[in-house]
């Protein structure tokens, strides 16, 4: 390769890490909060299939229906579909105190399965995958060169990197919220006996963390690609379950984590459009595998929230 | 009088009820979306569990749909009931299906005799292999298997499909899919012109041994005890970390031999859509059996008779086939939410102030 191309490839690179990093960054720091106030949330695959879903059928019938704003209203859809399963998953294992890990299994089949039906119902079987124009990618810098085409990206992307991280570690470490949450999920008895509500508390985590999923997912409909499919999330709920063992339970690790794996998808997918004969799984079971040894290697000192997977009961 | 809930064991005959319970609410649950497609939902569950009993093809279907579940079950029922959560039946499953292929693909003149026992041998081997890593992280290190066994089920659907799109892809029509197991690797057809093959009465035989040492065992006993409270078994001299490694091992093979009892009765090769989730049905599976074997038994047979009814159900009133999913996802947490009133009474209570 002459070095144009590999200019071009890195450029191509760097630009396609943060698009493929954006979604996961969404739903993993959705998913450290729900874990920092104490409950693993394993509904976290279904519940970006389910926001991938609803926020693209609601835009598209707005779509049809003449609406300009039809993609925001689709994120709206999207955001409320994913606070209604957060509910439900409070319910299950805050208020009920039930076996988190199956909770949020069932809930991510019961997701599956709702937007499977749903998509039949709303576009029937049409052979054609009914499509809208997706969100349109924002370009500051047109026309220079190198950084032009790496800050070329979709507000959605904006947010992530220039407000979500900053604001979600803000709230964790800095504001009362914040302080709750980590108590909860820290030892909920001493959060209670300090009159902190500790079901509250993690209503709101849970509930926060599941929108926070639904947009991870509505962003590969909505923005990516303009359609839905169901291989859309293809495991990547399960990446940012990793992730956030990977960040150890911190946002602006999380943004790191997401960067580096995004950065390992994006290139097995440059790889496989050039030809290489590398197999492309290789690169994808890298996330996984790194942080089962990261887990390994850290052994008994993986900062685990203390009351991770433990349901609170008031005596 | 009022009725008051006690926090008090229930009465014995209430605890099968309870699933019972559960599939009454969850079928009015989804009933809504029955009616959202615009059928009437009676008819739709007389399709769902009358139906597929009434013609012979149907009915061994049912049979055939519940062979992988119940070892997927009896994996998930030991695992849980003896506290190791085994959340990687689906990978232990695709380990147990490739081993069964890698071994199936090599017995070309070789006699069923000696195939068929080296397929089950790999089989549990290699779910046992699948399970290893997690169970020793959790035994040696202290490290919570939940999300160990869960990563392990996405790698193990990874390396199905570099196999397949690899050294295993089908030389001749180029889909990913392994070319067909030896003949003689293949598990023999219990009733001629059906599905149902010999998978079966092995499925059917590894959850009543399941049920025998979960219950009449001192290994059972010592088993259950670690599920129940680890630090009072160790206290009680059972030595717990050897108990949870054995407990995991087993279950990691049994779910292994669910993909090989898949691979050899049903496709004869290996595809990615092997499993299809057939591990997570198992933890579904075991919930509902309340972690008991023959619970798990009935269980399985329950939703394979659902997953036939949502064929029949689809093609004579055309609700879309994921219904079934739908209910399966919602008998779960139904079943899951419904199970812990076997804690407590119902008691007639007199209201204060009451003569």
């Amino acid at each position: 390769m002459a070095e144009a191309s590999y200019v071009t490839f890195l450029v191509g690179l760097l630009a396609a890490t943060l698009r493929v990093a954006t979604p996961l960054l969404y739903a993993t720091i959705g998913e450290v909060y729900s874990e920092r106030s104490g409950v693993l949330n394993l509904g976290i695959e279904g519940i970006m299939f389910l926001g991938a879903f609803v926020g693209f059928a609601a835009a598209a019938r707005a779509y049809a229906g003449g609406w300009p704003a039809y993609l925001w209203v689709g994120l709206a859809a999207a955001m409320l579909a994913g606070a209604l399963m957060g509910l439900l998953m409070a319910l299950l294992t805050v208020t009920w105190g039930l076996n988190q890990h199956v909770s949020g299994l069932g809930i991510t089949l019961l997701c599956t399965g709702l937007s499977l039906f749903g998509f039949r119902l709303v576009f029937g079987e049409s052979a054609v995958l009914p499509r809208i124009p997706p969100f349109s990618q924002l370009d500051p810098l047109a026309g220079v060169p190198i950084l032009g085409p790496i800050v070329s990206q979709y507000l959605l992307t904006y947010i992530a990197f220039g407000l979500l991280v900053p604001l979600a570690a803000w709230v964790l470490y800095r504001t009362n919220f914040g302080l709750q949450v980590r108590a909860v999920g820290e030892n909920p008895e001493a959060a209670d006996a300090a009159g902190i509500a500790v079901f509250r508390i993690r209503y709101a985590a849970v509930v926060g963390g599941a929108v926070l999923m639904a947009v991870g997912g509505a962003f590969l409909s909505l923005a990516q690609l303009g359609a839905f499919s169901p291989g859309i999330i293809a495991g990547r709920g399960w990446v940012c379950i990793a992730l956030v063992i990977f960040a150890r339970w911190d946002p602006v690790r999380a943004m790191a984590g997401a960067l580096l794996f995004g950065g390992v998808f994006a290139l097995q997918l440059r790889l496989q459009t050039q030809g290489f004969s590398l197999p492309y799984e290789i690169l994808l079971a890298l996330p996984y595998l790194i942080t089962i040894l990261a887990l390994a290697l850290a052994g008994r000192h993986a900062p685990y929230p203390g009351a991770y997977l433990k349901p609170y009961r008031r005596e | 009088m009022i009725l008051k809930l006690e926090r008090r064991p229930a009465p014995v005959w209430v605890r099968p009820l309870l699933p019972l319970l559960a599939v009454v609410i969850t079928f009015g649950l989804t009933s809504t979306l029955v009616l959202l497609v615009g059928a009437n939902p009676l008819a739709a569950y007389y399709h769902f569990l009358v139906e597929p009993l009434s013609g012979r093809v149907s009915a061994l279907e049912v049979l055939v749909k519940a062979t992988p579940l119940l070892l997927t079950g009896a994996a998930v029922t030991f695992a849980f009931a003896g506290g190791f959560w085994n959340i990687g039946a689906e990978g232990q499953f695709l380990a147990g299906a490739t081993a069964a292929t890698a071994i199936g693909l090599q017995m070309q003149g070789v006699p069923p005799v000696v195939a068929l026992p080296l397929m089950v041998v790999g089989g549990f081997a290699a779910g046992m292999a699948w399970v290893a890593v997690p169970a020793l992280m959790k035994t040696k290190l202290a490290i919570d298997e939940v999300v160990t066994t869960l990563l392990l089920n996405s790698v193990a659907l990874l390396a199905v499909s570099a196999l397949l799109n690899g050294p295993w892809r089908d030389p001749i029509s180029q889909w990913p899919q392994s070319p067909e197991i030896a003949a003689t690797a293949i598990l023999p057809k219990l009733i001629p012109r059906s599905r149902l093959h010999l998978g079966f009465v092995l499925a059917v035989l590894v959850i009543v041994a399941v049920g025998f040492v979960l219950g009449r065992t001192t290994f059972g006993l010592r088993l259950r005890a670690v599920g129940l409270e680890p630090e009072a078994a160790r206290f009680a001299g059972i030595r717990v970390e050897r108990t949870l490694l054995l407990t995991a091992l087993v279950s990691g093979g049994i779910a292994g031999l669910a993909g090989m009892v898949e691979v050899a009765g049903i496709h004869y090769h290996l595809i990615e859509a092997i499993s299809g989730g057939h591990g997570y049905t198992g933890i579904l599976i075991a919930t509902l059996g309340g972690l008991n074997a023959w619970g798990a038994l009935a269980a399985a047979l329950f939703i394979g008779l659902i997953d036939t009814g949502s064929q029949t159900v689809s093609r004579a009133l055309g609700v879309p086939i994921y219904l079934g999913e739908v209910i399966q996802a919602t008998l779960l947490l139904v079943t899951l939410a419904v199970l812990p009133l076997q804690n407590y009474r119902l008691r007639w209570a007199r209201r204060q102030g009451d003569g």
